[in-house]
C-alpha cells in the first residue's frame, strides 16, 4: 500500500483508506522516541525544505524534527530573510527550491492554495504546512492519532470542535479528517466566528458548549488568535472566556473520560482555563508527541510515492 | 509465481530438524547461554527464533530472550521499490550491550536485510558480538556477509523465489522454491 499522491495538501482529497494508512504508519515511528538512539537512516540524503511565510515555532520545529530523525537534510527558508521580500513570486521561489534538488518542500503561507500551486511547481514532494483558512493536514492527522490512540477508535465518536472556528484551518482539516472516518463532529463558538454554510461539510452547530457537553466523547478547543480582535467579531477576550472558555464548570456535566486536546499555542484564561488545560484528561503535551511521529510517517509515505509507478501490476 | 514450477525443498518434519541442527550449533559455538539473546526479523524470523530459543532452553536449562526487529526503516531502496514494505513493530525488550545476539532469518539472500539488522542493531546498543542464523541459505549475496549457522543450504538463481512457511502465520510448516 502506497499514497497515490506525491504531495499532501489537505485531508480533503484523502481516502479513509489512505488516511489509516498513515496512522497505522505513525505508530511505530512513536515506538522509536522511547529508544536512547530516536535516529534511522531512513531518508539519508534527502533534502528537506521548510518554507515558512507565516511565523510558527512548533510546527516548524515538529517538522524539522521529523525530517531530522529520518536522517534527512534540513533548510529552513523563513520570510523576513529570503529574497520574498525583495519582491519574488512563490513560482519563482519554487524554481529556486527546485534547482537546489530539494525532495520535500514543507509550506505555509498565509494565502488558500499557495501549497497547490507550488506543488504544479516542483517535482519533489510538497506538505502543506498550514495555508489561510483552508487547511492544516498534519495537524488534523496528529488529531486523529491521539483520538485513536486513546480512545481506541474514531467511528461513532463524538467529536466537539470549540471557538474560532471561521479562521481555523485546523478546524477544516479535522473536519475532512473526522467525517471521513466516521465520527460525528459538533461545532460550538461565537456566531461571528461561525463561517456561513458549513454546515454542509456535515457537521452540527450549537452556540453554547452547555448544550451538548453531556454527549461529548473528545473536544478539541481551538486557540483564540487575539490578532484577530481588531474585526471586531467579539468584543473582547474577557468578554469570550466568560461564554466560551472552557474551564471546570462548563464541564460538570461531562462524561468521565472526555479526552481535552488543543492544537496549541494555549491562551490560558482566554479559551482554556489553567485547571482544564492541567487535568488528567488533556493530552495538549502527547498532541506534540504524535505530531512529530505523524510528520516522520508522511515523510516515509511520500518518499515511497515519489519513486515511478510500476506500469506492469 | 503462477507459471513458475514449485517445489517443496522442506516439510514440517525436516524444518523442525533443521532448526535443531541451527540451534545445537548455537549451543555449541557460545556455550555458555548466560548472556545470549535472540532477535528475530519480521515477520518469519522472530516465530523461528522463538522456537530456537525454546530449544536452546530445554537443552541447556537456560532460554535467551527473544527480540523483535523491524528492519524498514534501514533499508537502502525505500524510495525505489515498487511496493512500500509495512512498517511493523521492533521490539527489545532487553539492553543489548555485552550481549551475545543470535540474530535470524528465514532465508538468507543478497545480505542486504543482515546490513540493515545489523545498522539498527548498532543503534541500540553495544552488543558483544552478533552471530547470524538462517534457516535457508540461496546463496547469491551481494554483500559480504555470511551465516555462522544454516539450516540448509539451496542454491537458487536470481528469478527464483524462496518461501518459508510458518504453522504460527501460515497454519504449516514448509519450505517452497518457485522457479521460473
Amino acid at each position: 500500500m502506497r499514497l497515490k499522491q506525491k504531495d499532501l495538501l489537505g485531508l480533503e482529497n484523502l481516502t479513509a483508506k489512505e488516511i489509516q494508512l498513515i496512522l497505522d504508519t505513525a505508530k511505530p515511528f512513536k515506538e522509536l522516541f522511547t529508544r536512547s538512539v530516536k535516529k534511522v537512516p531512513t531518508l539519508r540524503g534527502k533534502t528537506v525544505v521548510l518554507l515558512f511565510y507565516e511565523p510558527s515555532t512548533r510546527t516548524r520545529n515538529s517538522f524539522e524534527l521529523a525530517a531530522k530523525r529520518l536522517s534527512a537534510d534540513t533548510l529552513n527558508i523563513s520570510v523576513n530573510m529570503s529574497s520574498v521580500v525583495k519582491g519574488e513570486s512563490l513560482i519563482d521561489t519554487g524554481k529556486t527550491i527546485e534547482a537546489m534538488k530539494a525532495d520535500f518542500v514543507v509550506i505555509r503561507h498565509a494565502m488558500s492554495g499557495a501549497p497547490h500551486l507550488l506543488a504544479k511547481t516542483i517535482s519533489g514532494s510538497v506538505i502543506n504546512a498550514g495555508d489561510g483558512l483552508h487547511e492544516h493536514p498534519t495537524q488534523g492527522l496528529l488529531d486523529l492519532f491521539t483520538i485513536r490512540e486513546k480512545k481506541g477508535r474514531i467511528k461513532d465518536l463524538k467529536v466537539g470542535i470549540i471557538g474560532d472556528i471561521m479562521h481555523s484551518r485546523v478546524a477544516r482539516s479535522d473536519i475532512w479528517g473526522l467525517k471521513k472516518m466516521g465520527a460525528e463532529v459538533h461545532l460550538i463558538g461565537p456566531v461571528t466566528l461561525m463561517p456561513c454554510g458549513i454546515e454542509k461539510m456535515g457537521v452540527y452547530i450549537h452556540w453554547c458548549l452547555e448544550d451538548i457537553i453531556d454527549k461529548l466523547d473528545v473536544i478539541n478547543i481551538l486557540r483564540i488568535q487575539s490578532e484577530r480582535q481588531a474585526d471586531n467579531l467579539f468584543p473582547s477576550l474577557r468578554e469570550y472566556n466568560e461564554i466560551f472558555g472552557v474551564n471546570t464548570m462548563r464541564l460538570a456535566n461531562a462524561k468521565k473520560e472526555l479526552l481535552i486536546m488543543h492544537p496549541g499555542p494555549m491562551n490560558r484564561g482566554v479559551e482554556i482555563s489553567t485547571s482544564v488545560a492541567d487535568s488528567p484528561r488533556a493530552v495538549i503535551t502527547e498532541q506534540v508527541t504524535n505530531g512529530i511521529a505523524i510528520r516522520m510517517a508522511v515523510f516515509y509515505l511520500l518518499a515511497g510515492s515519489q519513486s515511478p509507478i510500476p506500469s506492469i501490476i | 509465481m503462477k507459471n513458475g514450477k514449485r517445489t517443496s525443498v522442506m516439510d514440517a518434519r525436516q524444518l523442525a530438524k533443521a532448526l535443531a541442527r541451527v540451534a545445537d550449533a548455537i549451543i555449541r559455538d557460545l556455550k555458555k547461554m548466560d548472556d545470549v539473546v535472540i532477535i528475530g526479523t519480521q515477520t518469519r524470523g522472530v516465530h523461528l527464533a522463538h522456537r530456537i530459543a525454546k530449544y536452546i532452553g530445554e537443552h541447556t536449562g537456560i532460554e535467551p530472550p527473544v527480540g523483535v526487529l523491524d528492519i524498514t526503516l534501514y533499508r537502502d531502496d525505500i524510495s525505489s521499490i515498487e511496493r512500500q514494505p509495512l512498517i511493523k513493530e521492533t521490539d527489545i525488550p532487553f539492553d543489548v550491550t555485552d550481549k551475545k545476539i543470535v540474530l535470524v532469518d528465514d532465508v538468507i539472500y543478497t545480505g542486504r536485510t543482515i546490513r540493515a539488522g545489523i545498522d539498527e542493531l548498532m543503534d541500540f546498543g553495544r552488543p558483544c558480538s552478533i552471530k547470524l542464523a538462517a534457516l535457508i541459505d540461496r546463496g547469491q549475496r551481494e554483500l559480504p556477509i555470511q551465516p555462522d549457522f544454516v539450516g540448509k543450504t539451496i542454491p537458487t538463481k536470481p528469478g527464483d523465489k524462496v518461501r518459508v512457511f510458518v504453522e504460527e502465520i501460515d497454519g504449516h510448516d514448509e519450505v517452497i522454491v518457485a522457479r521460473k
